[in-house]
């Protein structure tokens, strides 16, 4: 008698078959990961068009079997407007980090979320410059020691971590606003969900739909991967809360 | 009955894109450029084309490199202080092989200047406005009539070489209202597929990829030669001139652009009083004519450049003469009450041929 074998968990088919360069307990990866399955799931990776960000996430291209144009620092929202418009039934989206969308770009993001454009905005908060190494983010938390801030952020002469969760949830063109993390099973799940969320938005024609993800940079923080997870759990959340700063998928059925 | 119409500069420069298929443009008011974003913001979605009006040239010239990496013919417009803004998303094109057209109606700097015409933006045209060494084609029109033809041109050039091509024109050929025949486009039988288009991957193998980043061993250098390559196929086959009287001329005078309306007119009056004064007027600034500047110093020995600038085009007609000929220079900086009149530039001419 044959055996059933029933596959419970595989890669997925949007993410090609190699290894990435991301250091161990980056939490790239996994949000790599949730982004690939929300494209499988849905049934988008065929028509998908992903817009990398200057960072340590600018070689999606290298993990991401759909279709990617590389776009300069900061200016993501604005390629993808780009692409979108010569486009209009693709799927699109952007993924950034935080010096990439807060800081540099952060005109591009406003505007692109004021005009609602049709797409999924895929933002990696680590609370610094990843891929320069460890310099002060638009996010870095207060006191936080950097490159750039040896003696930790001082609020009175650096300014304060900017919240994009909230701030892009003020517009009128923003659909859907969430912040999630990825530091605990239950939360990968939870992230997971907004991630597809903010998918489904996209092929509804819903409008702007961001997430926002709270992520550890362990090489640049200089802790280990636990450390640097429960940083994650600790510091990170009580500045910037879980949660969904807006869904316009929810009040229009009036739930 | 004749299709002749009478437009500004700036509307016939969108007529000749349009005509072209481009149905895509991305751009932000800066004076004296203003009447493209807003012929195109008439014309465009009737055409079922789109207009956006970005939240600055940055956004706008990141909106032209989506939608060039889309596959669309796409065009953006703008003036010195916007260029400069866009100078970053040209040089991620050109490293990315993308097509589109860039129009700078230059006015004059540095700085916020003023928005009269001038021809200072030639080095930042030129020279590549952006960082790390690339070439875009440039196309420097005198009319109306020339706008419209060269943008045609402009977007068949872009997508057979894969690179921005910028038209260069100013405040005068801007904002001046001239007749114009429109043509109709011609489209080349022979441009490549853009098969390298991100559409989705809709059922390809592979994903395409587009991208300036070149990380491994050797793959900037390849890149950086096959551009290289390509730009030399364009100074072979791309050069494109206007000439005059150079069978007989003892002096030359050589200008672009506005800058050569006006000395044509100089040219014209000196040969009335009996000057044999020809004329070279380079429509392509890059490929730059260096082979006919050189073949014309074999019997003239002497060009005057004249420029609406300090002298910047003349460093380019000086390597192309290769001091084979005595190379002298005209120029007024631009800003309002700073262009030359023909009556001016005949002066010149007059002292110039004598001593
Ligand atoms: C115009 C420009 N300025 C600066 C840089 C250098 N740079 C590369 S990545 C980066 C910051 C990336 O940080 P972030 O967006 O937070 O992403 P992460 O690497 O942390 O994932 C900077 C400043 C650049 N490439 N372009
Ligand atoms: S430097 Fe930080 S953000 Fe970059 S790959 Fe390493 S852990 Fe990830």
């Amino acid at each position: 008698m044959a055996e059933s074998v029933t596959t419970v968990f595989e890669r997925p088919r949007s993410l090609k078959p190699v290894v990435s360069h991301f250091c161990a307990g980056c939490h790239h990866g996994t949000i790599h990961r949730l982004v690939a399955d929300a494209l499988d799931q849905l049934g988008l990776q065929d028509q998908t068009i992903g817009i990398a960000s200057v960072g340590c996430s600018v070689l999606l291209y290298e993990y991401f079997d759909i279709d990617v144009v590389e776009a300069p620092h900061g200016r993501a929202p604005a390629v993808a407007t780009g692409v979108k418009r010569v486009h209009p039934h693709s799927t699109v989206f952007t993924y950034q980090g935080d010096g990439d969308l807060a800081a540099i770009g952060t005109a591009e993001i406003i505007h692109a979320a004021n005009r609602g454009e049709q797409i999924t905005v895929i933002f990696v908060n680590n609370t610094t410059y990843g891929m320069t190494g460890g310099q002060m983010a638009p996010t870095t938390l207060p006191q936080q020691v950097t490159t750039t801030t040896p003696f930790g952020r001082q609020i009175e002469t650096d300014g304060n971590p900017i919240r994009m969760a909230e701030l892009l949830a003020l517009l009128d063109g923003t659909s859907y606003s969430a912040r999630v993390s990825v530091d605990g099973p239950k939360r990968v799940a939870q992230a997971a969900r907004a991630v597809q969320k903010a998918f489904e938005i996209q092929k509804n024609r819903g409008g702007f739909a961001f997430v926002e993800v709270l992520a550890a940079c362990p090489t640049n923080w200089g802790l280990s991967v636990i450390e640097a997870n429960e940083r994650v759990s600790q510091e990170m959340m009580s500045y910037f809360p879980l949660g969904t700063y807006k869904d316009l998928t929810v009040s229009a059925t009036g739930a | 009955m004749s299709n002749r119409l009478f437009v500004k500069g700036n509307e016939a420069v969108c007529m000749g894109a349009i005509a072209a298929g481009c149905r895509h443009y991305f751009g932000y008011p800066i004076t004296p450029q203003n009447e493209i974003p807003e012929f195109m913001s008439r014309e465009l979605p009737g055409a079922g084309g789109v207009f956006l009006q970005a939240e600055s040239e940055v956004a706008a010239i990141n909106m032209v490199l989506g939608a060039s990496a889309a596959g669309a013919r796409v065009m953006t417009s703008s003036s010195g202080p916007g260029i400069s803004l866009k100078a970053e998303g040209i040089s991620f094109m050109a490293g990315s092989e993308l097509p589109a057209v860039i129009v700078n109606m230059m006015r004059g700097g540095p700085g916020l200047g003023g928005i009269d015409a001038s021809q200072a933006d030639y080095f930042q045209a030129v020279k590549g406005c952006g960082h790390g060494g690339y070439r875009l084609i440039v196309l420097a029109p005198y009319s109306v009539q020339e706008l419209y033809d060269l943008a045609m041109t402009a977007f068949d050039l872009a997508d057979r070489y894969l690179l921005p091509v910028m038209i260069l024109g100013d405040a005068m050929i801007g904002q001046m209202k001239e007749s114009l025949i429109p043509r109709s486009y011609d489209p080349p039988t022979d441009l490549p597929e853009k098969s390298w288009a991100v559409t989705g991957k809709q059922g390809r193998a592979q994903g395409n990829t587009v991208k300036s980043l070149y990380l491994a061993d050797g793959a900037l250098e390849a890149h950086n030669w096959k551009l290289h390559g390509r730009y030399q196929q364009i100074q072979q086959q791309q050069v494109r001139c206007e000439t005059l009287g150079l069978e007989d001329a003892e002096l030359l005078i050589t200008a672009f652009g506005s800058a050569a309306r006006i000395a044509k007119t100089a040219v014209e009056m000196a040969r009335q009083s009996g000057l044999k004064v020809g004329m070279i007027r380079p429509i392509t600034l890059f490929p730059f004519p260096e082979k006919i500047y050189r073949q014309a110093t074999e019997r003239c020995r002497r060009i005057l450049c004249v420029e609406l600038n300090n002298g910047q085009m003349v460093e380019d007609v000086r390597l192309s003469v290769d001091r084979q000929a005595e190379v002298r220079f005209y120029g007024r900086p631009g800003g309002t009450g700073s262009m030359p009149t023909p009556e001016e530039l005949f002066k010149q001419l007059q002292k110039h041929y004598k001593d």
